[in-house]
């Protein structure tokens, strides 16, 4: 080795130390300054290469991105089709096991369920259309129910289906019994879909939340079905009767499976009638 | 013989009145896809069989509905000759007949249901009807009444297609 070489050679390992000393910071002030100086240089260059890998690889990327994306639309559609079959399914089991429930805890009945298929046409009048007819033994004025309490009474029958007249329809009336009065009135509904009580006693105090059950006088309905809650009462000195306004048990615009009472006649007074 | 498209065109309405258009409420009024379709059929110029098309609607509505026959029949048919009378006097202004029979046409309905339902001992209040059902039915009617009318007119050509 001559002595240029070695000149060379001691310089590369004096440098090289420096080097490798200030990037183990032992220099203090001077390592981190040049240790932040080669990370900024780094980051500068790695960063103009992505851009540049970017630039050459994006248009292969988006052919097979914008492929992979319409597959995976369509996935999501089918899912999301799935999802709403299941919950369809979802929701037509728990009512049905709302009514079963239903049906469990009031043995004395025998029901038949029935989906409700239509309205009435006119908007004038309150009543559904069930899928149940004559050939399931369904009759004229047998009470239609949910678990959640009374909804009407079948008003005329085909083979394969039924008109329910609901107790919100403005021509119903209903004789009810309020449990904690312990008191008899009709309940009416009207044509905006709100059912109201009229003819209570003015003897007996009716409280906002009292429960309102059929009473079964007149033969119309079963005695003890639930049909809401009183509201608020208005009772007037000069009138013969107080009146309240009910909240009804029953979700009248979300029906759709009903459960009709099958072993209940209802009984024409009319004839008694004076 | 194309005629005979009534029957099941006026069965699908009725169906869809019943489980969709019954549905679709405002206030308490929903639209009237009978009163509509007579209207559209009867104010077509070469359509002949606008009566005939009342009568099934009566029969269609009335086994649907429990409003009493007489409502229904005399809404139809006062519908059809209001459409009728219209068509020869307005036959220029199609759409404008067409508002204006599906308006009266709405209004006339409405009232003989009013009428005939209180004397049959249905509580109504007149306010109530009107603010409820009767003026958000009319604003659905009229939304209805001009997709109703084109669907309309394409089945009159096919119908009574022009001679050459």
């Amino acid at each position: 080795m001559n002595s240029r070489s070695l000149q060379t050679t001691i310089i590369f390992l004096v440098v090289g130390g420096i080097l490798i000393l200030a990037l183990g910071g032992f220099f203090g002030p001077a390592s981190r300054r040049l240790d932040s100086g080669l990370v900024e240089l780094q980051t500068w260059f790695s960063s103009r290469f992505l851009g540049v890998q970017d630039f050459i690889t994006a248009p292969r990327d988006i052919i097979s991105l914008r492929t992979r994306n319409a597959q995976l639309e369509t996935t999501v559609s089918q899912l999301q089709t799935q999802v709403i079959e299941l919950q369809q399914r979802v929701n037509e089991t728990e009512i049905l096991a709302a009514l079963v429930d239903f049906s469990r805890t009031n043995p004395e009945s025998t029901y038949k369920a029935a989906a409700v298929i239509g309205r009435d046409p006119s908007p004038f009048l309150h009543y559904i259309i069930i899928n149940r007819g004559s050939n399931d033994d369904i009759r004229r004025g047998m009470p239609v129910v949910t678990n959640q309490g009374l909804v009407g009474r079948i008003d005329a029958v085909i083979a394969d289906a039924a008109r329910v007249e609901l107790i919100t329809d403005p021509g119903s009336s209903v004789n009810v019994y309020l449990q904690n009065a312990d008191t008899n009135a009709v309940l009416l509904g009207s044509v905006t879909g709100d059912v109201s009580l009229d003819m209570i006693s003015q003897n007996v105090s009716v409280e906002p939340g009292d429960l309102i059950l059929t009473s079964g006088l007149g033969g119309g309905y079963p005695p003890d079905l639930i049909i809401g809650q009183v509201v608020t009462l208005r009772s007037l000195e000069f009138e013969l009767f107080q009146q309240a306004t009910v909240q009804p048990a029953v979700d009248f615009s979300r029906l759709e499976i009903v459960l009709v009472i099958t072993n209940f006649r209802p009984v024409d007074i009319t004839p008694l009638e004076p | 013989m194309r005629n005979l498209i009534a029957f099941p065109l006026l069965a699908l309405a009725i169906i869809l009145q019943s489980s969709v258009v019954s549905q679709i409420k405002l206030i308490s009024g929903y639209a009237d896809l009978m009163l509509i379709i007579l209207a559209a059929w009867a104010l077509q110029e070469r359509v002949e069989s606008a009566w005939h098309w009342a009568v099934l609607a009566c029969v269609f509505t009335g086994f649907v509905s429990s409003l009493p026959w007489m409502v229904l029949v005399l809404g139809y048919f006062v519908v059809v000759y209001l459409a009728q009378s219209l068509q020869r006097r307005v036959w220029q202004a199609p759409l404008l007949a067409m508002f204006s029979v599906t308006f009266a046409g709405t209004i006339l309905m409405h009232l003989i249901s009013f009428i005939v339902l209180r004397l049959s001992g249905t509580p109504f209040a007149f306010g109530d009807v009107v603010g409820l059902i009767t003026l958000p039915s009319l604003l659905l009617n009229m939304l209805f009444a001009i997709p109703v009318y084109t669907f309309m007119r394409d089945l009159a050509r096919w119908v009574y297609p022009y001679e050459e």
